[in-house]
């Protein structure tokens, strides 16, 4: 099975305030668009952050063949625990998905 | 028509200066800049100090004091000094009448703060006047007066007010990155729909354009249309760079929530003027009942002190899960003996560098590299304790072995001292509006005649 990474032109994430953080899937085509927004559930992005399905904004925005999701960030931006202060290194999790066909 | 010219998305990263004067020669209403947002973490808020360089603060600063005084139009500058705080608004104040003092200039400088004292916020929150956000941490009076800084997020009011008073200069604190530049037009009967969008877009600079790092954009609106002009030689924004900006640092790319309501891109069309302008139509502004401002909060969560190992030997790099997970527990013992802290007052931890120090637990992949650098990270009550135990932890980090069988390992410190004082670590604790009866009534305003 394809990797988002794999289909998709790029994959980028960054905190959405301090609260959320937002990944944007760029996949550069409308086939590429139609296999990743069908392939990539968000219940599986929501097992991959660990975090409540419900809790996940997502949003397929054809006009831009982009695939937006945004996570409550799994550490509040800058607390002891987070490890990622623009939160810009989730999008690898994203990308290394397995893109369901 | 309103014509307001962005110089960059924050003051302290640079501007192309042809493409800034060009946007002189076009005379516009304003020139607007951003000075700062939450993005490089709460330390900046909780210690009210910006994140940039004093020079080059000054530098870019002296420029665009110039650029408006050649324009003939006021400057604004929003969250001044990265957090927006009242001391890092004083910061800019004071380079301000530093470099009129320099050019033997005067100029009317209007300051605004957004500074609320803890008992705002807490008779606020008593008086049911305080909104949580999604996801909010829990608040009480306690924790409100922690807090080092507390400030409210102005919108296109308070800045209205500050331009109003006839300044050449405004100095604000903590705005929305967009209220800056949506004050004008709105104040010049433009429709806040479009207001509130190009200024979305324009916050940034040309990040909604190509060749991203020049800078300087231009937006024009005109009737229920805005039109957006990068200003750089090789700067073009197609429709396709200016919606897809609305992705942005944006949870949700169609509704943006500003002071006094939301902002709803959902219909906008976005069309291309020629191959280098953008023409948007169709945003629209749904005004809320009430009127409310974001707060942002930031107290300390404790102290640090920080010891960098860096492990080479490849026995310990395949096993160095295993090796830090024995340290902590050894180091937290030890601790626990030896000083008289009890197991509320720290915590231990190390980060592998080169196997999951970005993602955690959340990592997917697995790797052989070649080395593995061990961040060990001791955060505890006091900035003693936290010295303390980070020279507790110095001796395991340099010398821990896997077994007792085995020789005892030397791994690579790159400091002497190796362990590292970083003070006060802050802590972001407030995702809550609050309302008002006046948009001015949690903000200052003062004009000085510098």
């Amino acid at each position: 099975m394809p990797e988002v990474r794999d289909l998709a032109e790029k994959v980028r994430s960054k905190n959405a305030g301090p609260f959320w953080v937002t990944v944007d899937i760029f996949c550069g085509s409308a086939e590429a668009f139609e296999r990743i927004k069908n392939g990539l559930t968000t219940k599986a992005v929501a097992e991959r952050f660990d975090t409540p399905e419900q809790l996940l904004k997502r949003f397929d925005i054809q006009s831009l063949n982009v695939v937006k999701i945004s996570v409550p960030r799994p550490s509040v931006q800058g607390t002891i625990s987070d490890r990622d202060m623009h939160g810009a290194g989730w999008a690898a999790l994203v990308a290394e998905m397995q893109i369901e066909e | 028509m309103v014509r307001v010219l962005i110089p960059s998305g924050a003051l302290g990263l640079g501007y192309d200066h042809d493409a800034l004067e060009r946007g002189i020669a076009n005379k516009p209403d304003l020139i607007a800049i951003d000075g700062g947002s939450t993005d490089s973490g709460p330390s900046y808020l909780g210690r009210g100090v910006s994140k940039y360089a004093r020079s080059s603060t000054k530098l870019e600063w002296a420029g665009l004091m110039d650029a408006a005084r050649r324009a003939g139009c006021p400057l604004v500058i929003g969250t001044a000094g990265t957090c927006g705080a009242g001391s890092a608004v004083d910061w800019l104040v004071e380079i301000t009448q530093e470099i009129l003092t320099e050019r033997g200039e005067t100029a009317k400088i209007a300051v605004l703060k957004s500074d609320q004292p803890a008992n705002r916020v807490v008779d606020a929150l008593g008086a049911n006047w305080i909104t949580p956000l999604t996801p909010a941490p829990d608040i009480d009076a306690p924790m409100l007066e922690s807090c080092t800084n507390i400030v409210a997020l102005a919108g296109v009011e308070q800045i209205t007010c500050a331009l109003d008073t006839g300044a050449d200069i405004v100095i604000a604190g903590r705005t929305t990155d967009t209220a800056i530049i949506a004050a004008l037009p709105i104040a010049k009967g433009i429709d806040p729909g479009p207001a509130w969008h190009a200024a979305k877009i324009g916050e940034c600079g040309a990040l909604c354009a190509t060749n991203p790092q020049s800078g300087v954009i231009q937006i024009d609106w005109e009737g229920a249309a805005f039109t957006l002009t990068p200003l750089a030689d090789d700067a073009r924004a197609t429709p396709h760079t200016v919606s897809a900006h609305m992705l942005y640092e944006n949870a949700d790319p169609y509704l943006l929530h500003e002071p006094g309501g939301t902002l709803d891109v959902t219909e906008a069309r976005y069309d291309a003027l020629d191959d280098t302008r953008v023409r948007v139509t169709g945003s629209v502004w749904r005004k809320a009942n009430g009127y409310n401002v974001k707060l942002e909060g930031a107290r300390v969560a404790g102290y640090q002190t920080v010891v960098l190992a860096v492990v080479r030997d490849p026995h310990y790099v395949t096993n160095a899960a295993t090796w830090a997970k024995d340290i902590i527990a050894k180091c937290t013992d030890k601790a626990l003996q030896r000083t008289s802290a009890t197991a509320d007052d720290f915590t231990i931890e190390i980060r592998l560098i080169g196997q999951n120090s970005v993602l955690g637990d959340l990592e997917t992949r697995v790797a052989d590299p070649v080395e593995i650098g061990a961040l060990g990270l001791v955060t505890a009550k006091t900035p003693e304790l936290a010295n303390e135990i980070g020279k507790l932890l110095n001796p395991y980090l340099l010398h821990h072995p896997l077994t007792r069988e085995e020789e005892v390992p030397t791994f690579a410190f790159p400091f002497s001292p190796a362990e590292i004082d970083r003070g006060p670590v802050y802590e972001f604790c407030l995702n809550h509006v609050m309302w008002l009866d006046d948009p001015m009534d949690a903000f200052t305003l003062e004009v000085l005649d510098a």
